[in-house]
């Protein structure tokens, strides 16, 4: 067998933040044309595909494949919510070095706003008077929302650590730096901490801008081996390690408020990369709120447990600063269709191919994707490198 | 025991149009427990191991369960005040606290507090159960604080 290290060799992005003309099928369909451009690898030479399904009759993972047209002989419909795309990579690799496929395709597409708005973070699961089965027969008598999940970590953070909304705030200000050199983005407004703390409370401690915007989008990823990568026209971006790890899916079962299974899946792919977290040049993390950040920042050890507020303090992950977040800008202020991993890898992608514009970190070789699914329930890490380890 | 009270009194939330239960095997036991004035948890009698939610074996080491009533004592481990949740019957009852309730026990659940001011609720305050009743069979459990610790009735779910 040739060289199978994994690698992303190719990644495109379909049309957002607002894409009314486009449905989630759609989405899915002009990523991957995108991603298979920017590759040069032909469609008929895709043998695994992975994906949580499109919406409106092709909710599986399969269904889309038929869509797609995908003749597959891996298949992989792993649901852990945003960070499926994560784990997916981790699926991926081991399915390649395994040769159980060579070349994988995966996607996402989302008509969200077009089609929801922006009820995903404010509204029930349920209707009214609606009877609920399963474990959110537990939950749903009360009312939670899924913006309220989060801020009972933020509250327990808070009280642990002493963390302040002016802290979190610094998530927030630094990812709309982003944005704004981002002509795609949802979001490009100036934003200061004081905008951040003085915005409307959604739920305590969360304010408005605490929270992710809810865009359409989609975006597809080609991971294949380091040989067939060899001759494509783009230079390959190479998964160095990738985990995954769970501590619960309900918000009521999170065991510890404060700690998420990154403290797991980072450590994990940080050993198999070999590099430690101060090797890492910039980091796309998945920030649906400025909370979920924290977290990760301290659990996949860039600082220590309880520390992050005074980690991203002075603009800290602003590019110029000590560790660049979410360069895109993130789901805070650029894109959000409901799950957001896929794009944490293509922005990762970008900036190890030097290709990330005004954004660009200087001399990017490692970039670290974090992907957080459910309610900070499933965490997938993916550490990324220019070079050939 | 805990007191099971009807809807709609004095602070004691309406629940009209709030999605409830589709009681099944394991939670019934649950349910009619709170119904009768029992809050109820699991423990499993090989390995001690205390659960919420119920289910149909223990989470730590896979053996059946044993019910046993809590005191329906608790404090707060965290919580949130929801002032923004657009849906039918939550639009109306904002804003209210959704808190993470630890029992004296140890586990863990869900719930709402209510009969004080939503801003006066904090972390590690003590707080007691008290249940709703819905119809036969089905009692939702909520806390408020103790009654040393309660306020005149503020807004409550």
């Amino acid at each position: 067998m040739g060289d199978r290290t994994p690698v992303i060799a190719g990644i495109g992005l379909s049309d957002h933040p607002i894409a009314p003309e486009l449905d989630a099928m759609q989405h899915h369909v002009l990523a991957m044309q995108r991603a298979l451009a920017d590759s040069g690898i032909e469609k008929s030479e895709i043998d695994g595909y992975m994906s949580t399904g499109g919406g409106r009759g092709t909710e599986s993972g399969v269904a889309m494949a038929e869509y797609l047209g995908i003749d597959h002989r891996w298949v992989d419909s792993t649901m852990t919510g945003g960070s499926s795309f994560e784990f997916y990579v981790q699926h991926a690799t081991a399915a390649i070095r395994e040769g159980y496929c060579d070349t994988v395709l995966i996607t996402y597409g989302s008509d969200f706003l077009s089609q929801q708005g922006r009820s995903l973070g404010t509204s029930g699961f349920q209707q009214p008077g609606e009877r609920v089965a399963g474990a959110l027969q537990y939950e749903a008598p009360y009312g939670n929302v899924l913006v309220g999940a989060y801020a009972m970590a933020a509250r327990r953070h808070m009280h642990e650590f002493g963390t302040t909304s002016e802290q979190l705030a610094e998530i927030a200000v630094a990812v709309r730096k982003h944005a704004q050199l981002n002509p795609n983005a949802r979001y490009r407004d100036p934003l200061t901490i004081d905008d951040v703390v003085s915005s409307r409370m959604i739920a305590d401690p969360l304010h408005m801008y605490d929270c992710c915007s809810i865009t359409d989008g989609g975006g597809a990823v080609i991971v294949t081996t380091a040989e067939r990568a060899e001759d494509l026209r783009t230079p390959p971006v190479y998964v160095l390690g990738a985990a995954g790890a769970q501590t619960h899916w309900n918000i009521s079962q999170m065991g510890d408020f404060t700690t998420t299974a990154a403290a797991t899946s980072g450590p994990e792919a940080f050993a198999q990369a070999g590099v430690r977290p101060e090797d890492i040049d910039t980091v796309q993390l998945y920030d649906s709120f400025t909370i979920t950040v924290l977290l990760m920042l301290e659990d996949l050890g860039f600082c220590a447990k309880g520390d992050g507020g005074a980690f991203v303090e002075d603009g800290a992950l602003a590019l110029g600063g000590k560790l660049p977040l979410n360069t895109d800008g993130g789901g805070l202020s650029a894109c959000h269709p409901g799950m957001r991993g896929i794009f944490l890898l293509i922005e990762a992608s970008r900036q190890l191919r030097g290709e990330a514009g005004d954004a660009q970190v200087p001399d990017a070789e490692l970039a670290l994707a974090c992907g957080s699914g459910g309610w900070l329930s499933c965490i997938g890490t993916v550490v990324l490198g220019k070079e050939h380890p | 025991m805990i007191e099971v009270l009807e809807q709609g009194g004095h602070g004691v939330p309406d629940l009209t149009d709030r999605p409830l239960p589709q009681v099944d095997n394991v939670s019934s036991t649950y349910w009619s427990g709170a119904a009768q004035g029992a809050l109820l948890f699991q423990q499993c009698p090989a390995c001690g191991h205390r659960q919420f939610y119920p289910r149909a074996m223990c989470t730590a080491c896979a053996a059946d369960t044993e019910w046993k009533q809590a005191l329906g004592r608790g404090t707060v481990h965290t919580f949130t005040v929801i002032r923004q949740n657009m849906a039918s019957p939550w639009d109306r009852l904002l804003p209210y606290v959704v808190a993470i309730v630890e029992l004296e026990e140890g586990p863990r659940m869900m719930s709402n507090i209510t009969h004080c001011d939503v801003d006066d609720v904090r972390v590690d305050m003590p707080v007691e159960c008290y249940a709703v009743a819905v119809e036969d069979g089905l009692a939702i459990p909520f806390w408020r604080p103790v009654q040393s610790e309660r306020t005149e009735r503020g807004r409550s779910a």
